[in-house]
């Protein structure tokens, strides 16, 4: 990497604009960056980062605008080229090969060879590697099998990967979401090593604290576009927050105290797969929004799978209407009233290239049908329904839902559960990926539902959405139900002390 | 029917009339008769192959089972004596058994349908071959199944049974994978198995449905070419049915990621195969390129398929562009 850190990286993209059928991914987005400098590029989910990153990293070509390295031009570019002009990613879902060792992962693809045979040299291997895991300080070595590496040391293991391609720009993408404090901070230290050597460093994170601390330049992503820019002197996290969601905090909505109906969802004494050790006890009353906060990797998701039936629980049961479900049936659950609006919609909720008619009616086919026929007529009765109800934006509801955006596809996942009539409605993520507008429709159909008596159990890591949707929250962390905050105890800071245990 | 279905079945006329222009042996009652009989016979375990590669399964047995299910079903009636409506039964239920047993093996050991059946394809072939001892399962003169060979081989009108069986096999296929809720969730399981799971569907109950439909109609099947063959070599019996039948489905637009395809799609595929196999004949084309047309064929379908896709979902691409920039031409001018 000492060669090509001497000439340092100017990097600028110009008028970037990518369209999908029925979404702006991004429009006219400027960015740019130079060796030594860390920016941190921020936005709320959907906002248009990971498009923008796909573009840098040459895995989407955009439909416009332009792309400057070191003063060469391009209108898109690819994997290669990138890596070849010294831009690294760093991924927030690691892919470190956990059936390989440091030395392996680091060097994949460019393994060193040796004797007439071109074997695989791991002497050679380690050797160069060695200098590159002492730079950044790590407590394993370049023989350490992956498998059994932290995931804070397989951060570190990708930046050392992107190190060893002499990268000249790491982009780190939401690295810290599943470190603890102190290995934020090591990753930290390392960020500022990497600035003095002049690599240039993008920072994608939703920790306002972390880029208050590290960055030199702050870039706001909002809706696709650019919605301003901060200089070292102008970064607060009240700044930042503005530009993100484009108006001040104040518009909450109603509180409401629900502590005396009674509970429709209730986990008592519940263990999940993930944390056998840990008991959840916690319940859901009608008319009620939980929020459930955490970091990732709290738990959160599991105990939702783990009620829905997706996942067998361990232990302790899960009541609907004060009826227990059985462990692991997912339509036991759905009779019973319990729908999940899962994390990954597009994986978990959706049959992307069917019509939209199939994807609502799919659980309701028993009742729609005839002796055994599906009756065609009125699933077109129900879907169109659904569609004036939740105003689903399409041209017809025989269209692929794939063609929807993210907060219609959204609301394809709600209708199909609505027409179940349910009793509790989890939401896990409910706004992931999809633009504000829709946000607020996504939360005032939740206020609906709950008006009308309906349980609501929202997982969020959007501190926004917990903090302004919920009537209360509980906050997660290793597995257990750190502490309940009520309306008027709600901050940011009270969560976030929760949450890190 | 679907888009693609209106295509193949233009291929089909098209090469159709094209065979008989250049020969107008083609449309003899006797060519079609024969040709109508081979599309019933291996239309039958096409159909089976179909329910399972919608669910993004295969089955590579078929013809391993025909061949065991024919000799034990020949086995049974001309050497032990058994009636043949019991034979007939006990022959159903056994590839019931077997399509059960793939289905077991690949929901609850999670084994790839690819191994389970391709293991199934080298087994149900050498018991097949040792049950015989490698010799001949048929029937010797004199035995007669009168309405056993009326029912399975025989004609009326001139209209070969098997092609009638093989329609209503279609007809009934067609109602239960396009009309009822398990083909709903045929196609669900297919595309999406995690969505499918996640909106309350028994994925395991799906997948071993579909495996249990394929191996009882193939045993079906099995019955029909026992009784055309009437003297079963189990080493050669049914070789590479089971590609024939993945050939047909392919070509009908299934897909073999799954949750894409039609009934009608799978039988106008056979129908499209047999009459290629007559042309190879008709025209003189040398028999030994049998296979090799058939691949020809096959292959420039899929492509021209793809093509046709990667087309249309460019378009849709350049009509949200156009959109956009219509959208945003109005607010500038405001500006």
């Amino acid at each position: 990497m000492s060669d090509n850190s001497a000439q340092r990286i100017g990097l600028s993209l110009a008028g970037i604009t990518k369209v999908y059928p029925g979404v702006v991914a991004l429009k006219n987005v400027d960015l740019s960056i130079r060796g030594g400098e860390v920016v941190g590029l921020i936005g709320e989910n959907g906002a248009g980062k990971s498009t923008l990153m796909k573009v840098l990293g040459g895995t989407i070509a955009p439909d416009s605008g332009a792309i400057a390295i070191d003063g060469e031009r391009f209108d898109a570019l690819t994997p290669a080229m990138a890596t070849s002009r010294g831009i690294a990613f760093v991924h927030q879902e690691l892919n470190a090969f956990t059936n390989l060792d440091v030395a392996g992962n680091v060097l994949l693809g460019r393994e060193l060879k040796t004797g007439p045979l071109r074997l695989l040299d791991r002497k050679a291997m380690a050797r160069e590697v060695e200098p590159i895991l002492a730079l950044l300080g790590t407590r394993f070595g370049a023989n350490d099998p992956v498998a059994d590496l932290s995931l804070a040391d397989q951060q570190l293991l990708e930046i050392a990967r992107a190190l060893s391609m002499n990268a000249r720009l790491v982009i780190l993408d939401e690295p810290t979401s599943s470190l603890t404090i102190s290995e934020t901070q090591t990753l930290l230290d390392v960020i500022r090593q990497l600035r003095k050597k002049g690599v240039a460093i993008l920072f994608i994170s939703h920790r306002l604290s972390e880029i208050e601390e590290i960055a030199d330049r702050v870039v706001v992503l909002r809706d696709g576009c650019n919605a301003g820019d901060l200089s070292k002197d102008q970064i607060s996290k009240h700044r930042m927050v503005q530009l993100m969601i484009g108006r001040d905090l104040n518009q909450f909505y109603d509180k409401r105290d629900h502590m005396a109906k009674a509970p429709v969802l209730e986990f008592r004494n519940v263990a999940t797969s993930a944390f056998p050790e840990s008991r959840v006890d916690l319940s859901v009353r009608a008319g009620e929004i939980l929020g459930v906060a955490g970091l990732v990797g709290a738990g959160r998701t599991e105990l939702a799978l783990a009620a829905f039936g997706i996942d067998a629980r361990l232990g302790g049961e899960v009541l609907v209407n004060g009826r227990a479900l059985p462990s692991s049936s997912v339509s036991a659950s759905i009779e019973a009233g319990l729908c999940l609006v899962p994390e990954n919609r597009k994986e978990q909720g959706l049959f992307l290239d069917f019509p939209i008619y199939e994807n609502i009616a799919l659980p309701s086919l028993p009742r729609l049908s005839r002796h055994g026929l599906v009756d065609h007529r009125a699933e077109a009765r129900l879907a169109n329904g659904s569609r004036e109800r939740l105003s689903i934006k399409t041209s017809s509801v025989a269209r692929p839902v794939a063609e929807l955006s993210g907060g219609n596809q959204q609301k394809v996942v709600l209708a199909k559960w609505l027409a179940m009539n349910p009793r509790v409605v989890i939401f896990d993520e409910p706004t992931r990926g999809i633009d504000v507008g829709a946000k607020s429709e996504v939360y005032r159909l939740m206020q609906d539902l709950a008006n009308e008596g309906v349980g609501i159990l929202m997982i969020s890591s959007d501190m926004e959405e917990v903090i302004g949707v919920s009537d209360r929250v509980a906050v997660m962390c290793n597995g257990e139900i750190a502490g309940i905050l009520n309306a008027h105890e709600l901050s940011e800071e009270a969560i976030l002390r929760l949450a890190v245990g | 029917m679907q888009k693609k279905d209106i295509g193949l079945a233009v291929l089909v006329l098209v090469v159709g009339a094209i065979v008989a222009l250049i020969n107008p042996r083609f449309l003899s009652p006797i060519n079609l008769a024969n040709t109508a009989n081979l599309i019933g016979l291996f239309g039958l375990f096409s159909v089976a192959e179909a329910f399972v590669i919608v669910t993004a399964g295969i089955e590579l047995s078929v013809g391993s089972v025909i061949a065991l299910l024919g000799v034990l079903f020949v086995d049974l009636i001309v050497v032990q004596g058994v009636p043949w409506p019991l034979a007939l039964v006990i022959v159903l239920i056994l590839g019931g058994v077997i399509g059960l047993l793939h289905g077991l093996l690949i929901t609850r050991l999670r084994l790839q349908p690819f191994v389970v059946t391709l293991c199934g394809l080298l087994i149900y072939r050498g018991i097949a071959r040792f049950y015989t001892a490698d010799g001949t399962a048929g029937f010797s003169f004199g035995d007669k199944f009168p309405v056993l060979e009326w029912l399975v081989s025989g004609r009326t009108g001139g209209v070969p049974h098997s092609i009638i069986a093989f329609g209503i096999v279609a007809v009934v296929a067609w109602v239960v994978m396009h009309r009822t809720i398990l083909g709903r969730h045929l196609f669900a399981v297919g595309k999406n198995e995690e969505a499918a799971r996640y909106a309350g569907i028994n994925t395991t109950r799906v997948i071993i449905l579909a495996y249990v439909i394929c191996a009882f109609l193939t045993a079906f099947s099995a019955i029909f070419f026992a009784m055309y063959t009437r003297s079963i070599h189990p080493a050669s019996h049914g070789n590479f049915y089971e590609l024939y039948g993945i050939a047909a489905a392919v070509l009908g637009g299934f897909s073999l990621r799954g949750g894409e395809g039609s009934i009608v799609g799978v039988v106008l595929g056979v129908v499209l195969l047999q009459i290629l196999q007559n042309l190879v004949n008709l025209l003189g084309i040398p028999s030994s390129l049998n296979f090799a047309v058939m691949g020809s064929v096959i292959l420039i379908g899929v492509i021209a398929d793809t093509q046709i896709a990667n087309y249309r979902s460019r378009r849709r691409q350049a009509l949200a562009l156009e959109e956009l920039a219509s959208a945003e031409r109005p607010l500038t001018a405001s500006q």
